[in-house]
Order: structure tokens, then C-alpha cells, then sequence
């Protein structure tokens, strides 16, 4: 594994030259390393290049860390990673992703995870996706993440993709049986002339079922985000989306949240707010002796924190 | 000391609100600014701490011209503003904006020192996020504490009584109280309230844009509380905890 490989490993998925419990590391497209653990196993899928992971039912506070990585131009990786999680296991999953490009040419990651979740178990999901090198080459990470979710189960997903991504299409769509409870926290950050789609698409079809979707972004420069969440109620249920996001020179922001509700007993409510930093904001921090720069930095440090 | 010299200020559409007002603050006092509303008294905070200028005038911090230093430089120098209409911020705890007063980390007592001196427990709050979920009270006690973190030369509190529920009144005040016991540097806080006004060395009653008269609580007793500068409805909610 090459120092930009361990570089992006340890920015998106805190890696320090080894991993705790069950991982696998892919670069480039090929496996840089692998461990199973006795409760979680992880294999190569037959169909398609990506992984099977296994998480034995009752399994308790392990966790799993799949974090990809593309270290040069010219890749286009794409893989698809199933994970099986059983019944009352209670697991954390990480899996960022890092795209570096210095030579011109573009670097693409497109990694399609999907989750089936066991009848009460519980899964806390870390994605954090970084773009890192000089030169024109357009980084570009198309996350799918496809969530299927078993009655009473838990799944708080925390998204981040802090700077350095030219083009993102990130889609998540989620599917909740009875009393299962949906968290999605994303954060956002665009600069220069980046742009970064983002859908969520979540069918509350259970009765108890509960999500809530929150969207925090920055869209700084000329960057454009666009930002879509559909909540659909079929049965008595709670869904809250929010997206919030700041503005700042010629940064621009497309929200559209939806809510469909298709039961009586489906509470559903939506919020959005786009803006530039509070001025007087600015002027909290620079009575603390911050510069007007260092309390920008610092708000949005903050807000997407 | 502080030393403000033929300050002057009108409004952008030309409303005249100071109107060469001179005035000196002690080192190591309290100072409460009173007066009538719309005398002017918050435009002299904003002006001292720089977040607006004078028209004409100068303003001395230990003999040094600060008139066209900005906010942040003042800051450095050791001018601290509380608001009176605290800003929230999503995203930012309680430990970060003190840490941000401070100038740097704090150690878990010194942050437990500042939020008790405000009459907040540091186990509820430090990890809090100073946002939309915190009570009028609790962000005026929190906006209280980033001045006193900073330990500067001169805090300048802006009504600090404003806009706050009755029960977080009364707890207020007695924060101002046991600030003014244990003093540090030069305390101005501009105030309607009575008690506030009786913990003062000094009481300057701000009105029509200039000094109308200094003095000790005892000297300006009957004027003060006689009705003359006093708000009505001020008198009223104070009542209510006597």
C-alpha cells in the first residue's frame, strides 16, 4: 500500500496502520487486505466485484471497516457491497472512501452498498468521502446506499463529504418494516467549482416506523449543490427532513424536500433553510478577538462539525 | 481607564442618539450605564467595543487612541461585549465558544469555574450546542460567561436583564451580584434594574445622547428611584421579586 493509499485510509476511515475487528481495504480496485472475524465474515460477491458481509445475529459492538480508495488518475472503480445483518446485532460500520488524481486524468469511485437489517438489530453507519491531489482531473464519488430495514431495527447512518470532490451523485433510498428507526446526519461541503447531488428517498411503510433526515451543508465559490429528500408515510409513522445549508460568494443551493404522506396517522414534516453567515455571527466571534475570516471559518467548521 | 471624549453618533437616516457625550470609566470598578430608553446607552457600548462608530469624538483605552481600531483589535486589547440579543450558532457547543473567549483549551475545571459563576452546571451544558434549544436565560448566562472567560481589562455587559423569563431573572441578578464579589478588571454594564444599579460604584444616567449625571448609588438614590430616570414598567417587575 502506497503513502497516498495510507494518507486517504486514514482520513476517511481513521485508519493508523491497522484495523480493529473484521475489514477489508480495496485500492485501485483490487483487495489490499482482509480479515474476517468469528462473527463477521466477509467474501468477494460471485456476480459482481464487491464483498458479502455477514454479521452474525446477536453480534455486539464490533465493528466493520470496508474503506475503498483511488489513488491515481484513469480509475474508474465500481463495486457493490451487500451487508447481512442479523437479527439483534448491534454493529458500527465505516466505510469512506478517498479519491486522488494528480496527473490530469479523472479518478472515479462508485460504490453501491446495500443493507439488509435483521428484526431488531442496530447499525451505525460512518461514510466520509474526501478528493485529494493537484492538477484538472475531475475526482468524482457516486455513493448508492440502499437500506432495507427489518421491524424494530436501528440504523444511523453519518455521511460526510468535507471538500476536495469535484462531482458527487450521492442516492440513498431506505425501506422501513415496523418500529424501525431511520437517522440519516449528512454534511456537505463544496467549493471552487465542485458539484454534489444529493437524494433520499425513504418509504416509512411500518406502523411505529420513524426517520429522520438531516442535511447540513456549505456551498462556498461557484459550487452548486443540489439537494432532494422525499419522505413517503405509508402507514402510521413519524419522518422529519431538514436541510440547512449556507451560502457563500457565488455558492448555490437547489433544495427540494418532499413528504407524501399515504396513511391519516402519518406525521410528516419538512424544513429548509438556505442563507448566507449571520452577520452578526461574525461580529460574536471578532468581539472574542477572531479575525472576519477566522469566525467564518470557524461557523462553518462548526456547523458542519 | 477608559476615557470617551465629545462622542457623537447619528443613525444612517441622520437621528442624532449621542451627542458629545464625555465620560471616564474607573479601572478595577463597576460601572452601570441607566437611563432612559433610546438615550442612547447601547450605542455607547457598541462604541466602545467597536462594533460602530463615532461621527466625531475619540476614545482612550489606557491613554492609547482606539477610535479607529476595529472590533477584532479592540478585542485583543482587552474590550469584551456582551450582547443583548445573545447570537446562536448551530454547531457550536458551549466548550468551543468559551474555549474561542478564552484563546484556547480550557481545562474542565476553569470551564466548570465560569459557567457556576453564571449559575450553570457544566455537566448539563459543555457539550451543549449554543442553538435554538437553549432558553432566553440559558443563552444569556452563556453569553455572559464567553465575556467572563476572557478575563479582559473592561467588560461591557448590555442590558443583560433583556428579554429574559422572570425566573432567569432573579438568577441573573444574583450572578451580577457574585461577579461584583469576586471583580475582575473594569466591569460597565448597562442596566435598568435596581439591584443591578445598587452593586454599581458608579451610576452613569445616560439620556438625550449625553451624560446627564454620575455619582454613587447613595448619591443618585432619590433621583433614580424618585421616578425621574427610571422606567416604569422596570420598577414594576422588580417589585415582583421583593
Amino acid at each position: 500500500m502506497n503513502d497516498i493509499a495510507k494518507k486517504l485510509l486514514e482520513e476517511v476511515a481513521d485508519f493508523s496502520g491497522e484495523f480493529k475487528g473484521a475489514y477489508n481495504i480495496r485500492v485501485d480496485g483490487t483487495c489490499a487486505g482482509r480479515q474476517s472475524s468469528e462473527n463477521i465474515d466477509i467474501q468477494n460477491k460471485e456476480d459482481n466485484p464487491g464483498l458479502v458481509v455477514r454479521i452474525r445475529p446477536g453480534t455486539k459492538k464490533e465493528t466493520v471497516s470496508i474503506p475503498a480508495c483511488v489513488t491515481q488518475g484513469g480509475v474508474d472503480d465500481l463495486v457493490y457491497n451487500d451487508f447481512f445483518v442479523g437479527e439483534d446485532a448491534d454493529v458500527t460500520i465505516v466505510a469512506g472512501c478517498g479519491v486522488h488524481t494528480e496527473t490530469g486524468e479523472a479518478a472515479r469511485h462508485n460504490g453501491i452498498h446495500r443493507f439488509i437489517l435483521g428484526k431488531g438489530s442496530k447499525v451505525k453507519y460512518i461514510e466520509k468521502h474526501i478528493g485529494t491531489g493537484e492538477g484538472n482531473g475531475t475526482r468524482t464519488i457516486d455513493p448508492v446506499t440502499e437500506i432495507i430495514m427489518g421491524e424494530d431495527s436501528t440504523l444511523e447512518m453519518d455521511t460526510a463529504q468535507i471538500g476536495g470532490v469535484d462531482k458527487s451523485s450521492r442516492t440513498t433510498t431506505a425501506v422501513l418494516e415496523k418500529g424501525a428507526k431511520l437517522l440519516i446526519r449528512e454534511r456537505l461541503l463544496t467549493e471552487y467549482s465542485q458539484y454534489a447531488e444529493t437524494d433520499f428517498k425513504v418509504e416509512l411503510n411500518g406502523e411505529g416506523s420513524g426517520a429522520d433526515v438531516i442535511s447540513r451543508s456549505v456551498a462556498k465559490d461557484n459550487s452548486h449543490q443540489v439537494y432532494r429528500s422525499i419522505i413517503i408515510g405509508n402507514a402510521p409513522c413519524t419522518g422529519h427532513t431538514e436541510c440547512d445549508a449556507i451560502i457563500s460568494e457565488n455558492g448555490v443551493v437547489d433544495a427540494t424536500p418532499g413528504l407524501f404522506a399515504r396513511n391519516e396517522d402519518a406525521a410528516l414534516i419538512h424544513e429548509a433553510a438556505i442563507g448566507k453567515i449571520a452577520g452578526e455571527q461574525i461580529l460574536k466571534l471578532r468581539t472574542l478577538g477572531l479575525t472576519e475570516e477566522e469566525a467564518q471559518n470557524t461557523i462553518i467548521q462548526g456547523f458542519l462539525s | 481607564m477608559l476615557r470617551l471624549e465629545n462622542i457623537s453618533w447619528s443613525t444612517p437616516d441622520g437621528v442624532k442618539i449621542l451627542d458629545g457625550l464625555s465620560l471616564s470609566i474607573k479601572d478595577n470598578e463597576l460601572t452601570v450605564i441607566t437611563g432612559p430608553n433610546g438615550g442612547g446607552k447601547t450605542t455607547l457600548a457598541k462604541i466602545i467595543a467597536g462594533i460602530e462608530k463615532p461621527t466625531s469624538g475619540k476614545i482612550y483605552l489606557d491613554s492609547v487612541d482606539i477610535t479607529d481600531k476595529d472590533v477584532t483589535e479592540r478585542a485583543k486589547m482587552g474590550v469584551s461585549f456582551a450582547f443583548q440579543q445573545p447570537v446562536r450558532f448551530k454547531g457550536i457547543t458551549v466548550r468551543r465558544l468559551l474555549e474561542l473567549a478564552h484563546g484556547g483549551k480550557m481545562p474542565e475545571d476553569e470551564i466548570c469555574n465560569v459557567l457556576s459563576r453564571v449559575g450553570l452546571c457544566a455537566r448539563e451544558y459543555t457539550e451543549r450546542e449554543v442553538n435554538a434549544t437553549l432558553s432566553g436565560g440559558e443563552i444569556k448566562r452563556i453569553e455572559i460567561a464567553s465575556v467572563l472567560a476572557r478575563h479582559t481589562k473592561l467588560s461591557i455587559f448590555d442590558e443583560p436583564e433583556a428579554g429574559i423569563d422572570l425566573w432567569s431573572f432573579t438568577n441573573l441578578i444574583k450572578a451580577f451580584e457574585q461577579i461584583r464579589e469576586t471583580l475582575e478588571g473594569t466591569l460597565m454594564i448597562i442596566s435598568h434594574q435596581e439591584r443591578i444599579l445598587n452593586i454599581a460604584d458608579t451610576i452613569v444616567v445616560v439620556g438625550g445622547g449625553t451624560v446627564q449625571r454620575t455619582g454613587s448609588p447613595a448619591e443618585l438614590n432619590d433621583e433614580l428611584f424618585g421616578g425621574r430616570f427610571t422606567i416604569a414598567s422596570c420598577r414594576k417587575q422588580e417589585a415582583l421579586f421583593q
